[in-house]
C-alpha cells in the first residue's frame, strides 16, 4: 500500500472503507519521519509513541462508527502551538526545556475530530523570520532542489518545518501560523497549498505569542482541499480568546467546489512592482487566464497604500513582540540564567536565551513605544495600518476576491539574504498587507518556475469569506494541474 | 534619527537585554538600518486618520467577572527554573 501520495481526502475515505488501518497509515508516515527528518530538520520533536496511540484510538474509533473527520490522519504540529504534556520550544533556546501543562484550543479541536500527531515541526524562532534559518534547533531544509543543483534551498518561514514536511510527504498536513506571511510564503516556497483565514477564526489560545493583533493560525495541506478539512476542524469560537469571533464555522470543503462563475477578481495594480521576477509576473498572467476562462470577471483595483505594508509592519510586529517577549524573564517557565541580581538574572536570561533576530525586534519594539517616539513610530504606524485596512474595504466594495502573486521570487539558498535584516523583510512584501487589515490570504501552488522550483498565487478574501477564497484558490489548483514533485520525499 | 551608543544601551536596558560593550556597535547599525528604512511612513498623510489598533474590527468582548480556571498550582509550578513550597524563587531583592 502507497500511503504518501494519498490526500487527506482520499486517506480519511480509505480508513472509513477499511482498505487499511490507521496504525498502518500512521505508521508508514512515522517511520518516514524517522528516516528523513535526520535530513530535512523538519521537526524539532518527534512523538512517534504517542502518534502510535493516537492510531490505535483511531481504528477503535473508526470499528465503533464514532471516529471524526480526521480520525486517522497524521499531521504536524508546529512548535509555537502548546500540547499538553508535549515539549513546546517556539524554537528558542528560551523554551528548550518547556512542557505545557495545557493543550491549545485549535490543536484541541484537531484532537476532538481524530487526528494524529506526527510531532512538533520546526520554525523561525518566536515566529520571527522567512527562511526558518533563526530557528534555534537548527535550519529546515526545503525537499525541493533547482534543476542541475544540489544548493540546499530555504523552506520559507517562519512555518518552514510544516511546508516542508507535508511538501515531503512525511505528514499529510500541518498546522501553522502567518502573522505577516508565515504560513503563505512558505507554502509557495515549497510547492504546498496553505491558508491563514480572517483573523479571529480560529482561536489563538495556547499559541506563543508573537505579535497578538496579526497572529492567526492556519493550515497546511497538499490540496485546497485538504486545507479546507483541515481548518473546518481548527476554526469556531473560543471564550477563551478575547479576539475570537462567534460565528458559525461555514462548510469549506464544500464551499471549495462552488467555482468562479460570476465572481469579480480585482488585479491590485500596485503589486506589479519595478523589476519583478519574469516567472512570477507570467505566472500570475496565467492565474488571471485560468479565472477569466473559468467564468469570472476581471478587474483592475487600487491598493494605494501596499508600499507602505512592509515598514508598517515592522513597526507594528516588534512593538507587540517587545510586549509579548517580556514575560520569558527566567522566573516562571523556561530558561534562567542567574545573575548578581534580579535585574542581572533578566538580562543574563534573555541575552543567552533570545537569538540575534529575536533580540533585534525586542529593541526596534521598546524604541519605537519608548517615551518621545510612540507617536512619530508606532501612532504613526497604527493611522498607517488603518489606511491600509481601507484600501482593502474599497477594493472589496467593487471585487469578490483579489489575485496576487504570494512572493516575488521561488525559494532561495540557505545563506542567502543573510547579511540584511531588510533583504529577508522584503519576501513579505505581498503577504503583509492582508495580514495588517486581517483578511483571509492564501497560497497555491500554480507552476514551476524556469529552474523547476514551486511557485505560488495568493487568494486574497473579504473578512470571514474564507468560502470565496478556497473557491478561486480550487479553480487555481485544477487549471494549474501543477503535479511535480520534490526530490526529497518519502515513498521516492 | 539615528541611534548612538548611549541610546543602544538604553533600549537594551529597558528592553532587559544584556549587551557587551564589544556588540553595541553591530547591534548600532542593525538598528539604525532597519529604523532608516522604516522612516518612510513619515511621507504617508495621516492627518484624520483614526488609529487601527487591531484586525478584528470588533469590539472586545466581555465576559462574566467570575472564576473560570485555575487551582493546579503544581502544573503551572512544574516548568518553574526555581521554586520553594508553592511560590517561584528568585534572588533576594530586598536586603
Amino acid at each position: 500500500m502507497m500511503f504518501f501520495d494519498l490526500s487527506i481526502v482520499e486517506a480519511a475515505a480509505g480508513l472509513r472503507r477499511r482498505e487499511f488501518s490507521a496504525r498502518e497509515l500512521v505508521g508508514a508516515h512515522v517511520d518516514a519521519v524517522a528516516s528523513l527528518n535526520k535530513r530535512l530538520n523538519a521537526f524539532i520533536t518527534e512523538t512517534p509513541e504517542l502518534a502510535l496511540a493516537q492510531a490505535d484510538a483511531a481504528d477503535v474509533a473508526l470499528a465503533a462508527g464514532t471516529a471524526g473527520p480526521l480520525a486517522g490522519i497524521p499531521l504536524a504540529i508546529k512548535d509555537l502551538f502548546c500540547t499538553e504534556g508535549v515539549r513546546t520550544t517556539a524554537a528558542s533556546r528560551m523554551l528548550a526545556n518547556f512542557v505545557p501543562p495545557y493543550e491549545s484550543t485549535v490543536t484541541a479541536n484537531l484532537l476532538r475530530d481524530g487526528a494524529v500527531f506526527l510531532g512538533k515541526a520546526n520554525l523561525d524562532e518566536f515566529a520571527m523570520g522567512s527562511s526558518n534559518m533563526t530557528s534555534a534547533f537548527g535550519p529546515v531544509e526545503n525537499p525541493w532542489q533547482r534543476a542541475g543543483s544540489n544548493a540546499i534551498l530555504v523552506p520559507g518561514g517562519s512555518s518552514g518545518g510544516s511546508a516542508a514536511s507535508v511538501a515531503a510527504r512525511i505528514a499529510m498536513g500541518a498546522t501553522g501560523t502567518d502573522t505577516g506571511g508565515s504560513i503563505r510564503q512558505p507554502a509557495a516556497f515549497c510547492g504546498v497549498a496553505g491558508i491563514k483565514p480572517t483573523y479571529g477564526r480560529c482561536s489563538r489560545w495556547g499559541i506563543v505569542a508573537f505579535a497578538s493583533s496579526l497572529d492567526q493560525a492556519g493550515a497546511f495541506g497538499r490540496s485546497v482541499a485538504d486545507c479546507a478539512v483541515l481548518l473546518g476542524s481548527m476554526a469556531g469560537f473560543d471564550p477563551k480568546d478575547s479576539t475570537s469571533v462567534d460565528r458559525p464555522v461555514p462548510d469549506y470543503v464544500a464551499a471549495a467546489r462552488r467555482g468562479v462563475r460570476g465572481l469579480r477578481i480585482g488585479v491590485p495594480r500596485e503589486y506589479r512592482m519595478d523589476g519583478m521576477n519574469a516567472d512570477v509576473e507570467a505566472l500570475w498572467q496565467s492565474g488571471l487566464r485560468w479565472l477569466r476562462d473559468a467564468g469570472a470577471e476581471i478587474v483592475d483595483v487600487s491598493l494605494p497604500h501596499t508600499k507602505y505594508g512592509l515598514a508598517t509592519y515592522y513597526i507594528v510586529a516588534p512593538a507587540e513582540a517587545s510586549s509579548n517577549l517580556a514575560r520569558y524573564d527566567g522566573v516562571r517557565f523556561g530558561v534562567r540564567e542567574d545573575g548578581e541580581d534580579l535585574i542581572d538574572l533578566y538580562e543574563r536570561t534573555r541575552e543567552t536565551g533570545f537569538g540575534d533576530e529575536v533580540k533585534r525586534r525586542i529593541m526596534i519594539g521598546t524604541y519605537v513605544l519608548s517615551a518621545g517616539y510612540y507617536d512619530a513610530y508606532y501612532l504613526r504606524a497604527q493611522k498607517v495600518r488603518a489606511l491600509i485596512l481601507k484600501d482593502f474595504t474599497d477594493a472589496f466594495a467593487r471585487v469578490d476576491a483579489l489575485l496576487t502573486p504570494t512572493a516575488p521570487t521561488a525559494a532561495f539558498a540557505q545563506g542567502e539574504k543573510m547579511d540584511d535584516p531588510i533583504a529577508m523583510y522584503l519576501n513579505d512584501v505581498f503577504t503583509v498587507p492582508a495580514s495588517m487589515a486581517g483578511v483571509p490570504g492564501m497560497s497555491v501552488p500554480a507552476g514551476p518556475d524556469a529552474q523547476g522550483l514551486p511557485l505560488g498565487l495568493q487568494v486574497i478574501g473579504r473578512p470571514f469569506d474564507e468560502e470565496t477564497v478556497f473557491a478561486v484558490s480550487q479553480v487555481i489548483e485544477d487549471a494549474a494541474g501543477f503535479s511535480a514533485k520534490p526530490q526529497v520525499r518519502a515513498g521516492a | 534619527m539615528s541611534l548612538d551608543p548611549a541610546t543602544v544601551r538604553r533600549i537594551a536596558r529597558l528592553a532587559r537585554i544584556r549587551v557587551e560593550d564589544d556588540a553595541v556597535p553591530r547591534l548600532q547599525g542593525e538598528l539604525n538600518n532597519i529604523l532608516g528604512w522604516i522612516e518612510q511612513l513619515s511621507e504617508v498623510d495621516v492627518e484624520g486618520v483614526a488609529p487601527l489598533t487591531g484586525g478584528a474590527q470588533i469590539a472586545l468582548r466581555l465576559r462574566e467577572d467570575v472564576v473560570t480556571d485555575g487551582g493546579y498550582a503544581e502544573r503551572i509550578l512544574a516548568n518553574a527554573p526555581d521554586r520553594a513550597g508553592a511560590f517561584f524563587a528568585v534572588p533576594k531583592v530586598v536586603e
